[in-house]
């Protein structure tokens, strides 16, 4: 697996959500059976380009979520691979009983992108700010979650996605400004973590994804700063978990930290968790929103509002080093 | 059309419906028995389809939204050979086929799976999206209960339709005037079914349900509409042609042995007349 890793703290210059709009545009040119459903969010993430070169395959389904989850497991009955994006929120909480019953429990397969996961929401504010998303997706049969964190990463889920033919899919996204952590050639294999960093020394293992990656290395660098090496894991796909490498992470460095942009009751901590807890019981901590709802504001208020920083998984990784 | 043969069929498709709730003794018979008539017209003169390739791309589809009327379906497959007729006497039996609402997974002829009332609606809809997208010459009939219509998504799913000029669907609402708790007037006042359909931008037709002429030509003439979706207002009697069930239109019935076997025989004599009219 190559790993090109630039993690300079940058911004990426691309809009993260242009990750789904090209990479579909090109995809649909090629495969005929990919339908692309949104309910009146098309604007926000550049879709409309996909109507315009795809008229008949490319559609609205406007401001009537439920429904649009409902036509998507229809069109996948017929031979379709629909993809429907809508704000994280409404794509897990609004539609969910449709996504289980008509889709998942159907066994057909519907490709939900979830746009603003969750701090990154900021000025819709609390109303829009999806911190279970994950939660409710990880919890239906025969799902696979996943929670990018650059461009690249995003791009590479979602040129796989239609070779997943069982179960549903979740990708919750960042629309606009995110840190670009890999470079050209990074290969993204679906269930599989990403080591960013390794060595015999590791005192610890965080195991993170989406916007927390960047803050995971940040994290790095302070505990190196100080004589701590710790072991990063972007963990991209949360279901199917990669249990082999959080095992070996578990038994090479004996404490754990979880950092995730997401509730910690039933996300990324809770199945890492689960994983340890059957294999190898294993301290860990617990970085991510502490079973609170969010709230309105700039992502990097909120970032600090909810203890969702370097800072953060500093503290936790000496707390886990200490409880070992 | 051979209107005598389809009744002959609808009174075989009730007897059967009667003879699957039967082997499991208790059931949605009232919202199933209603549905005869329909199915006796669908499966017996409308559709296109292959019992022995149930997943034939070009067959017309059938999507019942009141998935709790499976048991009208699994008579009407086991009578147009999808399966033995027996194996459908295993309803709700650990491990069956034919489980109380319509599953895609498990049972041959079930195009969709419905049970979590609104959702067949969106489905049905999206299955005639995709039929169109590829330019097939097949129609979806999706079937609604009048209650199942409190579910808003009933009526996003319509207007989906309208909006995307999918005419090659069919909504059927089962307007039996009752669902779980009482009449639905009494329960949430629809008003008028039809109206509101109309209303949405559908070709919309008021009939008699258990007329299979006057549903054959409904039919006839929704096929004949372009450009926009079709809705037929079935009006129909709740546990039509269940002894049991019939006189207070009962949602879920548990009648004692010897009701059934009332019902049964009654079933068998009206199969006998028809045949014999």
């Amino acid at each position: 697996m190559n790993v090109n890793l630039i993690g300079k703290h940058e911004k990426d210059p691309r809009a993260c959500r242009d990750a789904v709009a090209l990479p579909l545009k090109e995809m649909m040119a090629e495969d005929k059976s990919i339908v692309y459903v949104d309910c009146d969010l098309m604007g926000c993430i550049n879709t409309k380009q996909l109507v315009a070169a795809y008229p008949d395959r490319a559609l609205q389904a406007g401001i009537a979520e439920g429904n649009a989850a409902g036509v998507c497991a229809g069109l996948a009955a017929a031979g379709k691979k629909p993809f429907l994006h809508t704000f994280g929120t409404f794509a897990s909480r609004r539609i969910y009983d449709q996504i289980y019953m008509s889709a998942a429990y159907a066994d057909l397969t519907v490709h939900v992108l979830g746009s603003d996961a969750g701090v990154s929401a900021a000025f819709n504010g609390g109303t829009h700010m999806p911190l279970e998303d994950a939660a409710m997706y990880l919890s239906i049969p025969e799902s696979t979650v996943f929670d990018p964190c650059d461009y690249d990463q995003l791009e590479g889920i979602v040129r796989q996605l239609p070779g997943i033919t069982k179960g549903v899919t979740f990708t919750r996204f960042v629309r606009k400004d995110v840190i670009q952590v890999y470079g050209e050639g990074t290969d993204f294999q679906i269930g599989k973590g990403i080591v960013l960093h390794e060595s015999e020394n590791d005192a610890a293992t965080i195991i993170t994804s989406g916007i927390m990656v960047d803050e995971a290395l940040k994290a790095y660098e302070a505990l190196k700063e100080e004589g701590i090496t710790v072991r990063v894991i972007d963990m991209f796909t949360w279901k199917p978990l990669d249990e082999e490498l959080v095992v070996k992470a578990a038994k090479e460095t004996g404490a754990i930290v979880t950092a995730e942009n997401h509730n910690v009751t039933c996300g990324l901590g809770s199945v890492v968790a689960n994983c340890l807890a059957k294999n190898r019981p294993t301290v860990q901590e617990f970085v991510g929103v502490q079973d609170e709802f969010g709230e309105v504001g700039p992502q990097s208020y909120l970032m600090d509002r909810f203890g969702l920083r370097a800072a953060n998984i500093v503290e936790a990784v000496k707390k886990a080093i200490a409880r070992k | 059309m051979n209107e005598k043969n389809l009744k002959v069929l609808a009174a075989e498709i009730r007897l059967e419906t009667l003879k699957v709730i039967h082997s499991r003794g208790f059931g949605h018979v009232g919202g199933s028995m209603d549905l005869a008539d329909l199915m006796a017209v669908l499966y017996g003169e409308v559709m296109k389809y292959d019992p022995k390739n149930p997943r034939w791309e070009d067959r017309d589809w059938l999507v019942l939204s009141k998935g709790h009327a499976g048991p009208v379906a699994y008579a009407t497959f086991g009578l147009m050979g999808f399966y033995p007729m027996e194996d459908a006497y295993t309803l709700n039996q650990p491990g069956t086929k034919f489980p109380s609402h319509t599953d895609r997974k498990l049972t041959p002829g079930v195009d969709l799976t419905t049970g979590s009332l609104g959702q067949g609606t969106s489905t049905a809809t999206g299955a005639a999206l995709a039929n169109k997208i590829d330019g097939r010459d097949n129609h979806v009939f999706c079937v609604i209960g009048d209650g199942e219509a409190d579910e808003g998504q009933v009526w996003e799913a319509l207007h989906f339709a309208y909006a995307h000029k999918l005419d090659n669907i069919i909504y059927f609402f089962d307007n039996n005037g009752y669902q779980l708790d009482g009449p639905t007037a009494d329960i949430l006042d629809h008003g008028s079914l039809a109206k509101k359909a109309e209303g949405f931008g559908l070709y919309t037709q008021e009939i008699d349900g258990h007329d299979v002429k006057a549903i054959y030509d409904a039919i006839q003439n929704a096929y004949a509409k372009k450009g926009v979706p079709s809705c037929i207002v079935l009006n129909t009697c709740k546990g039509k042609g269940a002894t049991f069930a019939e006189p207070k239109h009962d949602h879920s019935s548990q009648p004692k042995e010897d009701q059934w076997q009332e019902a049964i025989a009654a079933a068998e004599q009206a199969l006998a007349e028809i045949k014999n009219a």
